[in-house]
């Protein structure tokens, strides 16, 4: 006869009610950890996506994800002049944020460097890569636009033509591809009465100068598009995305680009480290502070249950001691019925975060290995929770029967 | 005395002393008591509130360690002064029954499970506790409840449950604290008759405190206790 089972088919409607609320607090100890590994893989995604061997950005800099980094857009025909290099890419990253529909929403912008990147190594879930060298977008689906939705950025219309899954900024921004012309537009896009103050202020300038008085040309220009003036740089990139040629040794490849003294080169690997150790370290400190003080008040509840259980079974567990009961039986009673709290609880968090933490702002990413460690903990915790119950059981006098 | 012969006797206590608190305060609840029931014998033991009785019967049960003092139940000598000569706990499954004023049954078990329980702590095979507890619940008049929560009988079915409870593992000597006194008169009587048919067929020696004088032609014996000690 399993006494514990018992116990709590007697008392089903306190055990369940029990248990859920357990399970939501390990729900949230289980998502916490969730919400660590999500913003690890929200920030690397795109890095381990493109799969580079290399990133080349400003001098000195962690750019492109970790800092700002801009380099000039011609930088990729240079590093293509390397030995060994097969592809040489420009990347331009800048988050916006536009109205839409009503609200607010916030889209990292990436640049592929068309028409020799088409968006083919995306994970697309729906629609296509890129076709055209204007006008198209892929959208994550997290940014919650349609197949075929059009959507105004600056001065142009673009169409998103595809879909992508788990494609996020560090910040948890949803990305969006556009041609390198298209995100450099949408980045530098700037109001025609912006434009022509611009040019009033510059023909200005010029006409103050020697070089506007004794060149009519130049002052002509000023008036003009910046494009057309040789002077004025044209718009930069935030990097250069390199793979090697296989079978090529990429040290070599990048120990001459990082000679350069312009530019700072690193591997994908250590663009990982900046993302993780950079922008996610504190965040996951504070969410592994946060996670332990949540393991603590959950085993300080499960302690409190389990011994507040243990109390009103008192008197019976002094009745099994006075007809002679062992204390193995009195402390299966107890451990069973906290190892049953535990695990039903665990279940619960798990059950409800699969229906819950979809519906996060914020990816919360579920791994076995975390499973299996919070597990492994409920476990230790539901036996040392039950500890003081299981003192205050074998210390009671069998004479409290007759109290 | 043959310690470890068949002993016609269920209980033998010899001097039997237990105080409690010391010096000015020291109150000897129990002083230089010797009692003896036979195998099939039902002893009333009475006295007024703060005689002692509970305090002995706690000494009888194995409960408490007598201060000074020898027990010695179904012929094996359980205390000798303040220590243990058997495994306590073990000895109280095997050889002891109790029933108290209230039933104290375990709530979350039927009656059927409650007296089941006692066997199955007792190491009583499946089968074997399980025809027992029936046929305990029949002969005591109760097996149609048997599938009953403690908290859907009366208190006399309570009690009965109880008397089973305590006879599932056959004991030498069954200590019956006040069992009557949550019970009516008629209710009380028909508890009372139960142990004196249990004694004299089940040859247990039970000893039964109460204050319930109008049934005490059921015993085969009364003994009186005042101050902690035995009147003659």
């Amino acid at each position: 006869m399993n006494l514990a089972r018992r116990d709590i088919q007697h008392n089903i409607g306190r055990f369940v009610l029990t248990t859920v609320g357990l399970g939501l607090l390990l729900m949230v100890t289980m998502g916490m950890g969730g919400i660590y590994r999500g913003l690890v893989q929200e920030a690397t995604s795109l890095v381990d996506k493109m799969d580079a061997d290399f990133w080349v950005v400003q001098k000195n800099t962690r750019g492109p994800f970790a800092e700002i980094s801009r380099v000039p857009v011609n930088l990729e025909d240079r590093v293509l002049t390397v030995p060994g290099v097969m592809t040489s890419n420009a990347f331009v990253s800048h988050t916006i944020q536009r109205e839409h529909r009503g609200k607010p929403l916030r889209i990292t912008v990436q640049g592929l460097a068309w028409p020799q990147d088409k968006g083919s190594w995306l994970p697309l879930v729906s629609g296509r890569s890129l076709a055209q060298a204007h006008y198209e977008m892929i959208a994550d689906e997290s940014l919650k636009l349609h197949l075929g939705e059009k959507i105004k950025f600056g001065k142009d219309v673009y169409t998103v033509v595809g879909l992508t899954r788990a494609m996020t900024s560090p910040a948890g921004d949803g990305m969006a591809f556009f041609t390198l012309q298209d995100s450099q537009a949408i980045q530098f896009d700037i109001p025609a009465e912006a434009v022509r103050l611009e040019r009033s202020a510059r023909y200005a300038r010029a006409q103050k100068m020697d070089v506007g008085r004794t060149s009519p040309q130049t002052i002509k220009r000023a008036l003009g598009s910046s494009s057309q003036i040789p002077a004025l740089a044209m718009p930069s990139v935030s990097a250069v995305v390199v793979k090697v040629k296989p079978g090529f040794n990429p040290d070599y490849v990048q120990s001459v680009i990082s000679k350069w003294p312009d530019v700072s080169v690193y591997s994908s690997q250590t663009q990982r480290q900046f993302l993780v150790g950079g922008i996610v370290a504190r965040s996951r400190r504070q969410l592994g502070l946060f996670r332990i003080l949540l393991i603590i008040v959950s085993a300080i509840i499960m302690s409190l249950i389990l011994y507040t259980l243990t109390i009103d079974k008192l008197h019976d567990i002094a009745m099994l001691k006075l007809i002679g009961a062992r204390n193995s039986v009195i402390l299966n009673l107890i451990m069973q019925q906290a190892l049953l709290l535990g695990v039903l609880g665990y279940a619960v968090a798990y059950i409800i975060g699969q229906w819950v933490f979809p519906l996060f702002p914020r990816r919360v990413v579920l791994v076995p290995i975390d499973l299996w460690v919070l597990g492994l903990i409920v476990v230790a915790v539901s036996i040392i929770s039950s500890m003081l119950g299981i003192y205050k059981a074998l210390t009671i006098e069998p004479n409290e029967v007759l109290a | 005395m043959n310690r470890n012969s068949v002993s016609s006797n269920s209980l033998e206590a010899e001097s039997l002393t237990k105080r409690y608190g010391s010096g000015h305060t020291e109150v000897v609840a129990v002083g230089n008591v010797s009692l003896n029931v036979a195998k099939g014998e039902i002893v009333a033991l009475l006295g007024p509130s703060g005689a002692g009785k509970s305090t002995l019967l706690t000494l009888l049960g194995l409960i408490r360690p007598p201060d000074t003092g020898r027990i010695v139940i179904d012929g094996k000598i359980v205390f000798e002064n303040n220590r243990a000569k058997v495994n306590v706990r073990r000895f109280r499954r095997e050889k002891l029954g109790f029933v108290f004023q209230k039933a104290n049954l375990i709530p979350f078990l039927t009656a059927f499970e409650n007296v089941r329980l006692a066997m199955d702590i007792n190491d009583q095979p499946a089968k074997v506790s399980r025809k027992r507890s029936k046929e305990l619940l029949e002969y005591l008049g109760v097996a149609e409840r048997a599938q009953h929560l403690p908290c859907k009988l009366s208190g006399g079915e309570q009690q009965r449950v109880a008397v089973a409870r305590a006879l599932a593992n056959s004991p030498s000597l069954i200590l019956a604290d006040e069992p009557t006194a949550a019970l009516d008169s008629v209710r009380g009587r028909q508890v009372m008759e139960l142990f004196r048919k249990v004694a004299h067929e089940q040859h247990a020696g039970i000893i039964v405190v109460t204050h319930d004088h109008r049934a005490l032609d059921v015993f085969d014996r009364t003994i009186e206790m005042e101050d902690g000690k035995l009147k003659r």
